[in-house]
């Protein structure tokens, strides 16, 4: 473990789809804080943010654990929900299996699991059906 | 095209007076898809959408978009006001449909592409 690194921890309540993201929201404000460049600050939040959307959506929330080191910013949303059957059919733009009710607010397109894809340096997920999900999240800060 | 002169042009009326209203403004996305706002907008733009929910704001917040506009004459409850208001953000509203706004601002000038 670095020792320079900063750990933080939130849990992700999964009662209140209207109110997710205050997560997200609270690392965003620290990575600025610690100076983070701009870029890299928005890559991460909105992967992460996304992230703790499906988490609320898919799974009645979870807990997040963020780690940043002067390398890299690295996110781990867990959660105990249903878990992904097929995470490569998952990962296509476009698929969902999102309620109407997440539809209407403006999510469920399909586009959480690419749109993480498309802004971190790595992603992995390790999903297991009736179990949960671990998704975590890379952001190389270099 | 500053802020200010997008509430005229738009006959918008001002819900929160955030931190932009004399932002220039070059491009802007119109969505009601928050993913397809985070897949496809690189750039700082101003948001329109019909959305009213606080998940719009959030999404700004992540993107960095620091103005919305909500179309259609939706008026968003006081919870997401007040979001915005923490986070800088001004936001519009106008009574014109979607694609009229868009018409409108692009019209006006706003042609930068976002993506």
């Amino acid at each position: 473990m670095d020792i320079n690194s900063i750990r933080l921890h939130y849990e992700i309540p999964g009662d209140d789809f209207t109110i997710a993201g205050e997560a997200s929201s609270n690392v965003k404000k620290m990575l600025n804080q610690l100076g983070i460049a701009p870029d890299i600050v928005k890559k991460t939040s909105i992967a992460m943010y996304e992230a703790e959307i499906n988490a609320v959506i898919h799974a009645g929330g979870g807990e997040a654990n963020i780690e940043i080191t002067g390398e890299k910013i690295t996110i781990v949303i867990k959660d105990n929900g249903p878990g992904i059957p097929d995470v490569e059919l998952a990962m296509q733009e476009g698929y969902s299996t999102a309620s109407d009710y997440v539809r209407e607010l403006g999510f469920g397109a399909g586009m959480g699991l690419p749109n993480i894809k498309r802004y971190s340096d790595k992603l992995d997920i390790q999903t297991e059906v009736g179990k949960g999900t671990v998704v975590t999240i890379v952001v190389n800060i270099n | 095209m500053k802020v200010r002169d997008i509430i005229r042009l738009l006959d918008a009326e001002l819900l929160v007076e955030g931190n932009y209203l004399d932002m220039d403004v070059h491009s802007a996305c119109g969505s009601d898809l928050m993913s397809d706002v985070m897949a496809f907008v690189k750039e700082n733009v101003l948001l329109l959408t019909g959305l009213i929910n606080p998940q719009v704001v959030r999404t700004a917040e992540m993107m960095d978009i620091k103005v919305i506009v909500f179309v259609r004459g939706k008026h968003p409850g006081q919870s997401v006001l007040d979001l915005a208001m923490e986070k800088g953000i001004t936001v519009l509203k106008t009574n014109h449909p979607m694609f009229i706004a868009c018409g409108k601002l692009y019209s006006a000038g706003v042609t930068g592409r976002g993506v």
